[in-house]
């Protein structure tokens, strides 16, 4: 930067933390100036959010320094980092519903006056806040539950400048706006900006990171890769850094062209509250990869097809039949099974046996098949070739690692003979093993004949694994891609700079 | 927009009293096809007493519940504060203060072992409040038979069958109790934090609120109200009595009735007026069921499906959720 450059308002010096032993952040370094609007980008575990946490007092680091408004800084807790002026804007706002903005604004520091709550008061100075970013128009009283999603993003904004908020971090704030409320959004922050309030901009968007930064800061794997500032920057440049890592080999090997059978599912016209137009053709044999951003519709499109939040429009045929998949039960009847990406939450009951674990799926929906004898031989017959290290059957669950876990899962559906498979992070919080162990079942399974549907935020096992690929952005398909595409080709789809070869 | 939205944020009185009206009419007239009256004075009389009883507790219950909480010791609360209020007062009329303030105490102490348990020790509240409630019951069970000590005479004179014309002494007791709740809800910090505790508590954490604290405070004024309810108890019938709060099956019908008024079982909305619409609207029916003589087993299940019914009605309304 030119001429003298103003005191930094905010400067992180060789930040690093670990979670269990594995570095999720490592020597970053960040200064952020009054005023200044600071992106900081990068994949989906990169690191960013545990940048924010840190910021914001949410986490300690285990090694560097925060200096935050010329005095170093320890933030205990999140209130510590409120009380010094950092307020933050998570992507779940944290807001109560059934109360009023005034309420919300000024909770944990109602003004008193003579032993109560000022109301007048309270009030009065929301309003007052609300009027100087330019808000007048929305009343101070009304219940925060029946405001839109863009104006309790507001609402968060005016409860940090309560405080005195003088840097702001906004994490993915775009995420649930409409197109024409990011504009407001955007009016907003340059007014912020125009009151010396600095703003860390952390979003996966990179054209909102190009309309409103001064400076951009890429991390990768933890590390901080550039900080340029955003004039000297292209879409192309920050992409390549964002991704700059070669391509490991270790993959099954794909289906070749003769491998493929006839189509297992087809989707036309899909569609619900998260996902539009869905057109989609998955054919025996094969490993269809889905990339996007977090919240671009992936899940939504996996939970879809197997009735979890199901298609309101558009018809889905598997073998060619039409099926009406409602609910989970209907499509694992259709023949439809789905590998969760929350496994704690959804794949697996903690507390029940391994073998309980593999059988749910079979008791549930064949009743008939319900005579000890013959299901639990199967079933251990399947725990053994997807090679589950168990220490006992009886065993609950939980004990487990996370790919031995996966395994147990996986041998469950497939005890359902599957005709497809919906994969979502299939290897998320597995360890290097056990992941080649799931991308060799994954190819396996798709070779016996079913069709393969897998959801990754890893781009290397996206690319490595699919024999294609589709990229959504915003619910709808964004483009599709074959085996041969680069992690540049997804990014560019993702977040919506190139054209892709639309499918 | 701004038209929609600069309604009163504060919504008028819940539903519950528009039931209230509803139930005294139909009731009145079916009372008079019956032959009888429902207003007369008697019966309003008897109808105000019942709902002091069951609102003192009612409304100490809508404090617990707001902040997200449950206590279902208040039963066992109430006998035994009915019991040592009418120990201490052993027929005397002198020292009348710490005769009441020793049952109160006693309330306040259980309270803040409720409010401990669940905050500090972290035990889901039913399970805490249930444990506690035992633990009271045998020592109830252990000490006492039947009813003993002496409630002194001026205070069942007074609180007990003294009336303001046609309202009992009790009636405005509950009214300056309600009050002084709905102050402290809506106008002091204990209020929006308690409120804020039982809506979220990662909110009300992130925002600087002690939720240990409130809950705490909540638990102890909850079981003090318990303890109000018994020496009201123990005034009413001249002793204290080891069964009186089971038997009123105090713990469920003062949830019935917080519920009945609005405020929402997992806390965070709702407030202590809809709350003493609730205890009316059940004493009410309780005086309608009486005048026509009902079948007291019958009278519980009509009872249980408006509950239900209402409950059902909330529920169908239920709050918006902040979208994210």
């Amino acid at each position: 930067m030119s001429g003298p450059s103003p005191q930094p308002l905010l400067t992180l010096r060789g930040i690093g933390k670990s979670f269990l032993g594995v570095r999720v952040l490592e020597g970053v370094d960040l200064d952020l100036l009054p005023g200044e609007v600071h992106a900081v980008v990068g994949e989906n575990g990169a690191g960013k959010s545990t940048l924010m946490k840190i910021v914001s007092g949410v986490y300690a680091p285990d090694e560097g320094t925060i200096d935050f408004a010329g005095a170093p800084r320890r933030f205990g807790g999140p209130r510590d980092a409120q009380r010094a002026g950092i307020g933050i804007i998570h992507q779940e706002f944290n807001l109560l519903p059934e109360r009023t903005v005034a309420e919300n604004v000024y909770l944990g520091h109602e003004p008193v006056r003579r032993g109560l709550v000022d109301r007048k008061a309270m009030l009065g100075r929301t309003a007052a806040l609300l009027a100087s970013i330019g808000e007048a128009s929305m009343p101070a009283d009304a219940r925060v539950g029946r405001l839109g999603v863009a104006q309790q993003q507001i609402v968060e904004i005016v409860k940090a400048l309560a405080l005195d908020a003088r840097l702001l971090i906004m994490d993915e704030p775009t995420a649930a706006l409409a197109d024409h409320e990011v504009d407001l959004l955007y009016a907003l922050v340059r007014r912020l900006q125009r009151r010396g309030i600095g703003v860390l901009y952390v979003s996966h968007r990179l054209r909102e990171v190009f309309d409103l930064s001064d400076r951009i800061t890429v991390l990768k794997d933890g590390r901080r890769v550039t900080t340029a500032r955003t004039v000297d920057t292209t879409v192309d440049q920050l992409v390549r850094d964002m991704v700059g890592r070669e391509l490991s080999t270790y993959y099954p090997e794909r289906a070749a062209p003769g491998d493929l059978g006839a189509v297992r599912l087809a989707v036309r016209g899909g569609g619900n509250r998260r996902v539009r137009g869905i057109d989609l053709r998955l054919r025996a044999g094969e490993v269809v990869g889905v990339g996007g951003l977090q919240g671009s519709g992936r899940s939504s499109l996996a939970r879809a097809l197997f009735g979890a939040a199901p298609f309101t429009t558009g018809e889905v045929t598997v073998d060619g039949v039409p099926v009406w998949l409602r609910s989970p039960r209907a499509a694992m009847r259709a023949g439809i099974a789905y590998v969760t990406e929350d496994r704690k939450g959804e794949g697996i009951v903690g507390r029940q046996s391994v073998l309980d674990n593999a059988l749910l799926a079979g008791r549930a929906i064949m009743p008939s098949w319900s005579g000890r004898d013959d299901r639990t031989p199967r079933i251990r017959g399947l725990l053994a070739a997807v090679g589950v290290r168990s220490g006992g059957e009886d065993r609950e669950i939980r004990f487990l690692s996370g790919g031995n876990q996966q395994k147990v899962v996986l041998a469950r559906w497939l005890s359902l003979r599957p005709k497809v498979l919906l994969f979502d992070e299939p290897t998320r919080g597995i360890d290097v093993g056990a992941k080649s162990a799931v991308h060799d079942l994954v190819r396996r399974l798709a070779r016996d004949g079913a069709a393969v549907l897998m959801i990754s935020s890893e781009l290397p096992e996206l690319l490595g694994m699919s024999d294609r690929l589709i990229v959504m952005r915003d619910g709808r398909i964004a483009g599709e891609l074959t085996a041969g595409a680069t992690e540049e080709d997804v990014l560019g789809l993702a977040v919506g700079v190139a054209g892709g070869s639309a499918g | 927009m701004s038209s929609s939205l600069s309604l009163p944020a504060r919504r008028p009185a819940p539903g519950v009293f528009v039931a209230l009206a509803v139930t005294l009419a139909v009731g009145w007239l079916v009372v008079a096809v019956d032959g009888g009256q429902l207003f007369n004075q008697p019966t309003m009389v008897s109808l105000l007493h019942v709902a002091a009883g069951l609102g003192l507790v009612a409304v100490g219950q809508t404090l617990v519940i707001l902040g997200g909480s449950l206590d279902l010791s208040v039963a066992y609360v109430i006998s035994l504060s009915s019991l040592v209020a009418a120990e201490a007062m052993n027929g005397r009329d002198g020292a009348l203060l710490p005769a009441v303030g020793l049952p109160l105490a006693v309330s306040a102490a259980i309270g803040l072992l409720n409010g401990v348990l669940v905050t500090k020790l972290r035990i889901n509240a039913f399970i805490a409040t249930v444990g506690v409630g035992l633990l009271l019951k045998g020592y109830l069970d252990h000490g006492y038979d039947g009813p003993a000590g002496e409630t002194s005479p001026g205070l069942v004179r007074s609180l007990g069958y003294q009336r303001v014309g046609p309202v009992p002494l009790s009636f405005v007791l509950l009214l300056a109790v309600t009050a002084g709740a709905w102050l402290a809800l809506t106008r002091t910090r204990f209020g929006h934090h308690l409120i804020a505790v039982g809506g979220d508590p990662e909110v009300a954490r992130l925002s600087g609120v002690r939720s240990d604290r409130v809950l705490l405070t909540a638990h102890v004024l909850g079981a003090l109200c318990a303890g109000l309810t018994g020496i009201y108890l123990a005034s009413r019938l001249g002793s204290g009595a080891p069964r009186v709060g089971t038997e009123g099956l105090y713990d469920l019908e003062s949830i019935a009735a917080v519920v009945l008024g609005g405020t929402a079982l997992a806390g965070g909305r709702g407030g202590v007026v809809g709350t003493v619409g609730g205890v009316l609207l059940l004493a009410s029916i309780d005086a309608i069921f009486n005048q026509l003589d009902v079948d007291a087993f019958f009278k519980q299940v009509i009872r249980g499906l408006i509950i239900i019914g209402a409950v059902a009605v909330y529920a169908r309304r239920g709050p918006r959720r902040v979208a994210s």
